[in-house]
């Protein structure tokens, strides 16, 4: 069975308590700094925190950064790649059916990879980080559909999660997921394809309105040749197709490929100022202030774009701590789910119900729904998505779908109760490393019933319960329950949904 | 089964005939071309056709000799088109909205678009949703603005639902209600068992959760007692597709009778910057097929009378089509308008080829301007408050 993995390096440091108690961190800041962070806050997680000043646990969640995964890659990972090129050609319908299907089975276990690496990594901040940067650098299955390159540039993602944003940006450019997704692919010399150069300066770099349409058709053009080759999946320059003929961009001209073209973007100070109001959107607020952002964005720039370094800034700047920013931003349909995992250290066999899960809240991850990403915010609660959080969450605390099947390691379609998330089309699929190794067929799940056990003080006391679960006051106090009854009237509260 | 090239006059008739006799009751739909009321009893379905539709090859201009030359790869083959008259064609997944056309229920609108086009699909779809100009921003959707200002809010469910795409876009404002659902049998289910939250906190996100919990619980208790009843069963088939189940549901919600002015669905990803034929092509057949039942389910279920359907999209596409035998984003496009009470034929001239700006067409009717003839003319609300805005108002509807 999987295990939720209590942050270790947040537990060492616990003990290390140099700061003085004046400057401690209350309960209640180290339940922020973890729900902005991470993905929900446990009673040990907070425990850790508390004696240390804001300055510490900012630089003790940064230092917890990882670039690699916890989790071993999916199965398909480590099999041969698919012909590709026979692919493309083919004309039979059904082969190409039997491949495509082969194709959409990959994307669920890499969807469930991913989950189950959110679940148990010991950095929550770093795959926080990974999603930030998974739908600021979007890529989707739906046109990508290389399972492979999709995995690759998650990598890479964590690769660089608060690293230099100038190398994320170069690398993001030649990475093969990126140049199938944006039709870099179909940029050549005698046609330029727009869609890249396009989305780099409006979504990636420097915002929308800050170019001409000429600038993008420069662009475009220094980008040309910058291919993937279908039968291996690695990036080709395609010299040949390259137009190496003057350009002119953001006013500057010369022979121009496309990393002299990302210098010039990353050289326009107003990049920074796009990227730090981003992060800000992020973690801080949904309402960036002007002159905060002016002097956080100068450390991003004055250190050539090291994320690191503008994160610690932005994380200790007042406005991350002020009463007015607490619990203002909403949950993302993957903060809930795994956050609600963590949060109670809900047993999980499998996380392949969570793809379904999340599609249904609208974040199917490696899917977003457009270049842009997801939109976040109030974006994510509609009178559908609401219903359905408040549905799903419930499932997890009960631990519906989240028991193994006896011997497939997978879920089917039946073991979801009432059929209320349709079948999911999974036969097995899961490695063997992440399901049920050690749990014993069909073992019954017990959703929260542990947690519960083990927290007899909290259940029993509404105020502390909603103080440990709430990012603010309930705003439909539990008024008279304890137990149960009392957890689940806290995580169907609307304070619930924000961090 | 109904005739429908028949209905609309038959219907006329009738109506003109109820009215002679005084006969007709009062809230019966007819549509109110010239009564001095506004009546949001008239709803209006938005079919956003999501990462801007390629509208030559929507409506072909297939007898000038340009389109074939700019488009070796993409232009549509003449015979396989379905004729409008001499120059105009339909692309063939589009042939079941012939009966509309014939009937005289289907208004092209041809060039439309704005001045100083954005080529950003996220900052074009804003501006159309919004109703802007190009380098205005506004806060609000053009009919949130307008419908929360109408009379009867207490009676309605929402001023709007939304199917599919989940963004809810013209409909986006700080007092108007828009409800998205899977279904609306499945929504007025669960959402009829959900609590209204008793207080507003000042916490904006917060406020946000706790109105759209409220939200639900009102419309769930609306439409759960209009689902109480006996329901009118709809025989009419849907194509089972995306757009097909959404325009089931639409259905379904209006033959409830719930008063809902606005509903939205959408179809995409029209953003076909490569190999552009298969995908429009089965986006087209998907609008057609879709849009021709719902109209067959609105006849059938004697509802058409009041129902609007509305095309839109961010922009067009460019002209020339790119290497990869797909297009770029452009700007002036074509769009639908249909409903029984609409002016069937076409609005305004077809853009030339031959006089572009910038490789892309010049648009010739202001988008809003389709807003504003359907405000006045299907709402009878004055567009220029709305709008803010004078425009040039179409004969768009009779």
């Amino acid at each position: 069975m999987l295990k939720v993995v209590v942050t270790s390096v947040l537990a060492m440091a616990g003990c290390i308590a140099l700061a003085g108690p004046a400057a401690a961190l209350s309960p209640d800041e180290a339940r922020h700094l973890l729900l902005r962070t991470g993905f929900g806050a446990t009673p040990m997680q907070i425990r850790a925190l508390e004696p240390m000043d804001r300055a510490k646990a900012v630089r003790t969640i940064l230092d917890s950064t990882t670039t690699e995964a916890v989790t071993p890659p999916p199965a398909f990972m480590s099999e041969p790649r698919p012909d590709w090129p026979s692919h493309y050609k083919s004309t039979d319908e059904e082969t190409k059916g039997v491949f495509n299907r082969a194709r959409d089975a990959e994307a669920v276990q890499l969807k469930a990879w991913w989950y189950t690496e959110m679940i148990a990594t010991p950095s929550p901040f770093t795959e926080r980080m990974v999603l930030f940067w998974h739908n600021h650098f979007t890529s989707g299955m739906d046109k990508v559909r290389h399972t492979d390159l999709l995995f690759r540039q998650n990598a890479l993602f964590r690769q660089n999660a608060t690293g230099s944003f100038r190398t994320l940006v170069q690398s993001i450019a030649k990475d093969p997921a990126m140049v199938r997704y944006l039709d870099s692919q179909a940029n050549k010399k005698a046609a330029p394809n727009e869609n890249f150069a396009r989305e780099l300066l409006e979504l990636y770099t420097l915002g929308e309105g800050r170019y001409s349409e000429r600038d993008i058709r420069e662009a475009a053009r220094a980008f040309t040749g910058w291919h993937m080759n279908d039968a291996d999946g690695q990036f080709r320059f395609n010299k040949g197709q390259h137009d190496d003929s003057t350009k002119t961009v953001l006013g500057k001209t010369g022979k121009f490929d496309g990393g002299d073209v990302i210098d010039i973007i990353l050289s326009k100070p107003e990049t920074a100022v796009f990227m730090t109001a981003k992060l800000w959107r992020e973690f801080v607020s949904d309402t960036p202030d002007a002159t905060e952002v002016s002097r956080l964005a100068k450390i991003y720039r004055d250190s050539d774009y090291d994320t690191r370094k503008l994160l610690e800034a932005m994380f200790t700047a007042p406005a991350f701590w002020a009463a007015e920013n607490r619990g203002a931003l909403i949950k993302s349909p993957v903060e809930l789910l795994v956050g609600t995992v963590r949060t109670f250290e809900i047993p999980i066999a499998d996380t392949t119900p969570f793809v379904e899960y999340g599609k249904r809240l609208r974040q199917d991850i490696f899917n977003p729904p457009n270049v842009k990403g997801w939109p976040g915010g109030t974006w994510w609660i509609s009178t559908f998505t609401l219903l359905e959080r408040r549905e799903i969450v419930l499932r997890l605390l009960n631990g519906s779908d989240l028991g193994a099947a006896p011997g497939s390691g997978g879920i089917d379609g039946n073991s979801m109760g009432g059929g209320a998330m349709g079948n999911n089309g999974m036969g097995g699929g899961m490695s063997a490393s992440l399901a049920g190794a050690k749990a014993p067929a069909a073992a019954p799940v017990p959703g929260i019933a542990l947690w519960v056990d083990a927290h007899g003080n909290l259940a029993a006391a509404p105020e502390a319960a909603g103080r440990l679960l709430l990012a603010t006051d309930p705003v439909q106090p539990p008024t008279g329950k304890s137990g149960r009854p009392m957890i689940e009237a806290l995580v169907l509260d609307p304070a619930y949904q924000v961090k | 089964m109904i005739d429908p090239t028949h209905t609309r006059r038959r219907f006329l008739e009738g109506a003109a005939l109820l009215a002679l006799t005084g006969a007709l009751p009062a809230g019966c739909a007819v549509a109110p071309r010239t009564g001095a009321q506004a009546s949001l009893n008239n709803v209006l379905v938005l079919v956003e056709l999501n990462g801007g539709n390629d509208g030559l090859n929507t409506v072909v201009p297939f007898a000038d000799p340009l389109y074939a030359k700019l488009r070796p790869t993409l232009a549509l083959a003449p015979d396989s088109l379905v004729k409008l008259d001499a120059r105009t064609a339909l692309h063939p997944g589009l042939a079941p909205l012939m009966t509309a056309w014939n009937g005289g229920e289907l208004a092209i609108v041809q060039g439309v678009g704005y001045d100083k086009p954005n080529l950003s699909h996220f900052r074009s779809i804003e501006i159309w949703e919004t109703a802007s100009e190009s380098e205005q921003i506004l806060p609000e959707g053009w009919l949130a603005r307008v419908l929360v200002q109408q009379p009867g809010a207490a009676r309605r469910p929402a001023e709007g639902a939304v199917f599919g795409r989940p963004s809810i876009g013209p409909l986006m404002g700080a007092n108007a209600r828009a409800v998205l659902m899977d279904s609306v049998q499945n929504f007025a289910s669960k959402a009829s068992k959900v609590d209204a939250p008793p207080a507003s906190p000042k916490n904006s996100a917060l406020a946000h959760i706790v109105r759209t919990q409220g939200e639900i619980a009102r419309a769930g208790d609306i439409l759960a007692a209009r689902l109480q009843g006996p329901q009118p069963a709809i025989k009419t088939t849907f194509p089972r597709n995306g757009l097909g189940g959404q325009l089931s549901n639409a259905a379904r919600l209006i033959a409830t009778g719930a008063d809902v002015p606005v509903i939205k669905v959408s179809l995409g990803s029209f953003d076909t910057h490569t190999y552009e034929r298969n995908t429009h092509d089965r986006l087209m057949a998907e609008l057609g097929g879709a849009m021709a039942a719902f109209r067959l389910a609105m006849v059938e279920t004697g509802n058409w009378q009041r129902v609007t359907v509305m095309t839109y999209s961010e922009f067009g596409r460019r002209p020339a089509e790119n290497s990869a035998q797909g297009t770029d984003h452009g700007t002036a496009a074509p769009h639908f308008v249909l409903g029984p009470g609409v002016r069937g034929g076409f609005h305004g001239a077809a853009p030339s080829l031959a006089d572009l700006s910038d490789s892309n067409l010049k648009h010739h009717i202001d988008f809003r301007d389709i807003y504003a003839s359907t405000l006045r003319q299907w709402w009878n609300i004055d567009p220029r408050q709305a709008l803010q805005r004078n425009g040039v108002e179409l004969r768009l509807f009779v």
